[in-house]
């Protein structure tokens, strides 16, 4: 079994590290700290540690102000809460005008578990992926978190990066080189590829395993930016491959399944499965369950395999 | 604090008035736009720019400078007019106004004209953006402060009564804002659409140094704008009472001028009036 690490815990040093670093970084939350861990960057900087309570809206307004006046601002919450229910906050007083806010939250997807629907994130990435101007991250561990959190500081724009609330197995080493709107090939493979993003990656990986042993093999690429997508590295695994899966924490409209699909019907048709949340809300259970129920574990990934080739 | 005698007041009201004629000539240019909330807020821009903020219109990102915030983003012709006769822009630009290619778009862009703080459009925000830019102020030790004009409509967004309440909370005692109260909105009078009075009464418990005045009266805006630099530990709510359309007869009090621009015909009566 794979160590495992909570992705938000590495958020949370990570941000620590860059205001010891950086004076510019400020970090907002709205009442949700202690889950987002922003809390351990407002025990170490409590002046550079604005809380807006629950009031989301505002806490964008906030960090919009305080980009325009050269701060590097971190606002987080979750998930929910930092897309759909702030959308037009931020598509009109972030995206539009390119302000240097990093919009990074927690508890995203159905992984959350027992909380149930209303706190399930699946929406979001189709939301922040439609917003001219925005970078879109998602993390396959704390390693990478950590990676995409430093890089995110060192591009001045718009973010949108999400983390999830369970421990992610660790799929990185150290001395991984995260560079942002680059896919990785994590395992190679010559008959098919699976393209996968978060909790996923690792489950992917799993599928690879599994498959190996009935002698199919598989390309598994992590495309932990969503946006700007790696074009480049989709084609080619398409046409090494010629059949594409990919796996996403997230509803299958508007993900990254969409994201690749548009790539691959622009530039190389191949056949394709996208695994993800189905056209429904979730539901309260454990994140196991919740992945079995909507047919998105290593046995389900393996099925969809050998049903594209 | 804001020294002033009769001659500048006088000076500021001629101002204004240019201010006024632009936005007409602007808006008939143009063919759309919003005539009746840029015209009751014409006053507390121009004086706020040609006599209250320190600012430099040859260099429009000087860090020390005033900001200055637009929460009700239709009411741009008023703050480009002042942006371009305070030497942001050369006023031929003025008319340009929503054309293709303009650096004046339809609402607020930040990044296409000089001199804008934020962009803006889409109610409720500005009020929020103008607590970062205070918060700024004080986490940087900058001695500047933050204006936003937001609108009595606009003040039915939830979002607005957030900020209310983050605002006083810390302490944004940089902050002026004005609310431009010309009691009307797109569908009819605040009062009947959804009243927010007692609205000064709401912004006091809410923890804001309330102040109303005449919006249109120059000298209690710059005496409300001194009043607000001598109070600490609280921003300040300046309720500015104005009349919708003001200074254009056919349009003063009148919803339908909203956001419908003048005919050249109308727009040749309002500058008549305008001398």
């Amino acid at each position: 079994m794979a160590e495992l690490m909570v992705t938000r815990d590495a958020y949370g040093k990570t941000l620590v590290k860059l205001g010891q670093e950086n004076q510019e970084i400020i970090v907002l939350d709205a009442d949700c700290s202690s889950s987002t861990r922003t809390s351990v960057f407002r025990e170490a900087f409590p002046d550079r540690f604005i809380n807006f309570g629950v009031a989301e809206a505002n806490m964008i307004g906030f960090a919009a102000g305080l980009a325009t006046c050269g701060k590097i601002v971190f606002a987080s919450t979750f998930a929910v809460f930092g897309s759909s229910r702030v959308f037009d906050q931020v598509r009109t007083s972030i995206a539009w005008p390119k302000l240097n806010v990093k919009i990074v939250v927690t508890h995203a997807g159905i992984s959350v578990g027992e909380d149930g629907a209303s706190h399930q994130a699946i929406e979001d990435i189709a939301l922040m992926r439609s917003l001219a101007n925005m970078t879109v991250i998602v993390p396959a561990d704390g390693i990478e978190t950590e990676k995409a959190i430093i890089a995110c500081t060192k591009v001045p724009g718009p973010f949108y990066i999400r983390l999830g609330r369970a421990k992610f197995p660790i799929v990185f080493s150290n001395d991984y080189e995260f560079k942002i709107g680059q896919g990785i090939i994590l395992r190679d493979g010559k008959d098919a590829t699976i393209i996968a993003i978060g909790l996923m990656v690792f489950e992917a990986l799993q599928a690879a395993d599994e498959l190996k042993k009935e002698g199919i093999t598989v390309r598994v690429i992590n495309m932990s930016t969503i946006k700007p997508i790696d074009k480049e590295l989709i084609i080619q695994a398409a046409q090494d491959t010629r059949a594409i899966v990919t796996c996403e924490e997230h509803s299958i409209i508007g993900g990254l399944g969409s994201a690749v699909a548009e790539v691959l019907v622009e530039n190389c048709p191949v056949p394709m499965k996208r695994i993800g949340v189905p056209d429904r809300f979730g539901f309260s259970a454990t994140p196991d369950e919740l992945l079995e129920r909507f047919g998105m574990k290593s046995t389900h990934i393996v099925k969809a395999v050998k049903e594209i080739l | 604090m804001v020294e002033f005698n009769d001659k500048d007041i006088e000076k500021l009201e001629t101002k204004a008035k240019d201010v006024r004629r632009w936005i007409i000539k602007m808006l008939a240019e143009a063919g759309s736009g919003h005539p009746g909330g840029s015209l009751s807020s014409t006053d507390i821009i121009t004086a706020l720019y040609f006599k209250i903020m320190n600012h430099k219109p040859d260099d429009p990102k000087w860090p020390d400078r005033d900001r200055f915030v637009l929460s009700k983003g239709h009411c741009c012709p008023a703050l480009y007019a002042v942006l371009s006769l305070s030497g942001y822009f050369p006023t031929y630009e003025l008319m340009r106004l929503r054309k293709i290619d303009s650096p004046l778009q339809g609402h607020t862009d930040m990044l296409s004209t000089p001199g804008v703080e934020i962009s803006a459009g889409s109610l409720g925000q500005g009020l929020s953006v103008a607590g970062g830019m205070a918060l700024a102020g004080k986490l940087n030790h900058k001695d500047y402060r933050v204006y936003v004009v937001f609108g009595d409509g606009e003040s039915q967004e939830g979002q607005v009564w957030e900020a209310a309440m983050a605002c006083p909370h810390y302490k944004l005692d940089n902050l002026c804002a004005f609310l431009d109260h010309n009691k009307l909105q797109i569908d009819g009078p605040v009062s009947e659409v959804m009243n927010i009075a007692p609205v000064t009464d709401k912004f006091k418990a809410f923890g804001w140094h309330t102040i109303e005045i005449d919006g249109h009266d120059m000298r209690q805006i710059i005496q409300a704008v001194n009043e607000a630099k001598n109070t600490f530990g609280q921003p300040t709510m300046v309720i500015a009472h104005t009349i919708k359309g003001k200074g254009v007869s056919f349009m003063e009090g009148k919803v339908g001028w909203h956001g419908v621009a003048p005919t050249k015909e109308k727009a040749e009566k309002a500058l008549l009036e305008l001398g």
